[in-house]
């Protein structure tokens, strides 16, 4: 009953303490924000009232059953299976929808719904709704299922989910407010920021508690690549948000670096956020999910131990090169630049490690949608760790930069290796934490693969195309000396790129939504569609019959 | 971070000691499943995660 009051004591402080702050609010935006806390302690204070068995606590029991250690502790991730396809649906819609003001500008809606407001809405949606969600929901299974322990601190693994939630709703509302600290993949603001830093301190614990009282002595790769992420994450996080707020009650905040090396700090933030949340920690699920999907172990063990360090080593020091012919000092772009180039090797080396998983077992995927999306997505992650590395050389740079090659390089990866092994993940996990024999539909699955397949080339090619365009055209002069194309040239000449871009982003989306369905339908039916297989010998029953010699007439 | 030697001293460190210490243990990282024996944890570690299968076979 202790525990049970003062709980509650704490939510109806944080709820009284927001309510103060939004009246007190400098500005409007600050203001809505502390509002949004204050709903959410609100639900917090009504949830920690109304859920404790009163009856066992009558009994001088505690509030709840002891929790029941020869189980997994599967209800969270269940919650970031369902918050990872809903942000989805939404962050692809949104990017959609910014596609297609790039081409009507019409659809501009001033102020709340302009393109510089929506811009980041769809960044942070889609790698921190949709991949950050996938990446919780995975991990807590994988750390579960490979230390062969239950989840550790579950109140705590509770409320980092819905924190993080907290975190994405203040996120997206701030963007559309027009809050915004003005660095990219890292916008929010100073309170949202702190906010965030106690849900990943709160991630970390839940996932090293699960670690140290592991019953299986060896710690599975994937935990690695898992636990790098949290750990840097937490750092880049920390390092690049430092600010000093402008007022306690307000939204705005000045950065701690100023200039070039607030640059530079920012892009060794910004390209660690693909290196650690968008490579290492997918790698967590590749590393786990592939070998499982296949039935096979992963090809080669002690490469993915060489995959991990080298990985690790490398990717932190590329940052630079998003900074190249700029202030920053020579021998600091070249060195982003060399450090990018040896990146290759441990990417590919992990690529490999992946697709040759299937060593012996490659016929499967004439017959497993699920294990198609896994190799598509290895293939993705190939292909853009080829190409990242060649845009980051400096001559590469210099026609590559400020184009649309850079969003068509960053869409192989996203859509192609974040997107493809996250949709893998869903369809292998949706089936066993909901407990049904199989997905409502295995071709739907495939319908899904081929949509979201052909949307990637669609969006890949027509940034080629746009991007490889622009950059000739900025740098063409004419015999006198003057450039030919004023910037309106370039713009109006890849008009018809960004039209088949959003195109592609249309058959990404409807894919998602074929999926949304099938994972709804399993969850809440559970029956399975009647359908064709997938894979089928035919069946010639007439020539099924001894041969025998017909009689002349 | 007033001392102006302060960036001088960070430098070096990071230029000498840092970077070996970094190196090593970087180089040791990668060798250590190449160690004797290491081919076997490697494959036991690796199949481990078959060992909880819930598939229905």
């Amino acid at each position: 009953m202790v525990t049970v009051i003062s709980r509650a004591g704490i939510w109806l402080v944080l709820l009284l303490l927001s309510f103060a702050a939004m009246l007190a609010a400098k500005d409007s935006g600050f203001a809505i924000h502390m509002g949004v806390f204050a709903l959410a302690a609100l639900i917090g204070l009504w949830v920690s009232i109304s859920k404790p068995d009163y009856s066992r606590l009558a009994k001088g029991l505690g509030p709840k059953a002891l929790a029941d250690n020869t189980r997994y502790y599967d209800d969270v991730i269940r919650w970031g299976v369902i918050a990872t396809v809903f942000w989805g649906m939404a962050g692809f819609l949104v990017g959609l929808v910014i596609a297609l003001q790039l081409s009507w500008p019409d659809l501009n809606l001033e102020p709340w719904l302009n393109f510089g407001r929506m811009r980041p809405l769809h960044t942070s949606a889609v790698i921190f709704a949709f991949g950050g969600n996938a990446l919780l929901a995975t991990s807590f299974y994988v750390v579960q299922r490979t230390c062969r322990a239950r989840l550790a601190f579950e109140p705590l693994a509770r409320f980092v989910f819905w924190g993080y939630q907290l975190f994405i709703v203040l996120a997206a509302t701030g963007y559309l407010l027009g809050i915004s600290q003005g660095k990219e993949y890292a916008e929010p603001e100073w309170y949202v920021d702190i906010w965030l830093t106690i849900v990943w301190v709160s991630y970390l614990a839940v996932f090293v508690g699960t670690i140290v009282k592991r019953s299986e002595p060896h710690i599975y790769v994937a935990n690695w690549f898992y636990l790098s992420f949290i750990i840097t994450v937490a750092l880049l996080h920390l390092v690049n948000n430092m600010a000093i707020p402008v007022s306690f009650l307000g939204s705005q905040s000045i950065s701690f670096f100023a200039g070039v090396q607030g640059a530079l700090v920012q892009w060794w933030y910004g390209h660690n956020a693909v290196g650690f949340f968008l490579t290492a920690g997918f790698l967590g699920m590749m590393y786990y999910f592939v070998p499982k999907q296949a039935q096979r172990p992963v090809y080669s063990y002690r490469l993915s131990i060489i995959h991990f360090w080298a990985l690790i080593f490398l990717y932190i020091w590329a940052g630079p090169h998003h900074l190249h012919y700029t202030a920053l000092p020579d021998w600091a772009q070249t060195l982003g630049m060399v450090f990018s180039i040896m990146l290759w090797m441990p990417s590919w080396g992990g690529m490999i490690n992946g697709l040759m998983t299937l060593n012996g077992a490659w016929d499967k995927l004439r017959t497993d949608p699920v294990l198609r999306m896994f190799v598509m997505s290895l293939a993705f992650y190939g292909m853009s760790t080829f190409e990242g590395p060649m845009m980051s050389v400096k001559a590469v740079n210099s026609l590559s930069h400020y184009t649309n090659w850079t969003i068509g390089h960053v869409h192989s990866g996203a859509l192609g290796w974040n997107g493809m092994v996250t949709f893998g993940a869903i369809y292998y996990l949706t089936p066993r934490l909901w407990g049904r024999e199989q997905m409502y539909s295995l071709r739907m699955v495939n319908w899904h693969f081929w949509s979201a397949t052909l949307g990637i080339v669609f969006y890949a090619a027509s940034m080629w195309v746009a991007g490889i365009t622009q950059g000739l055209m900025w740098r063409e002069y004419g015999a006198d000396g003057y450039l030919v194309n004023s910037f309106a040239d370039a713009v109006a000449a890849i008009h018809p790129m960004y039209v088949l871009r959003a195109f592609g982003g249309l058959l990404y989306l409807g894919g998602a939504a074929v999926m949304a369905y099938n994972v709804w339908r399993t969850i809440a039916k559970g029956d399975i569609r009647n359908e064709a297989p997938l894979y089928n010998i035919d069946q010639n029953r007439d020539a099924d019959r001894p041969l025998t010699a017909v009689p002349a007439e | 971070m007033s001392n102006p030697d302060t960036y001088q001293n960070l430098r070096q460190f990071a230029d000498s000691w840092g970077l070996l210490a970094m190196v090593i243990f970087f180089v040791a990282a990668c060798a250590w499943p190449y160690r004797p024996g290491g081919r076997k944890a490697g494959q036991e570690a690796s199949t481990m995660i078959f060992e909880e299968d819930d598939h229905v076979r």
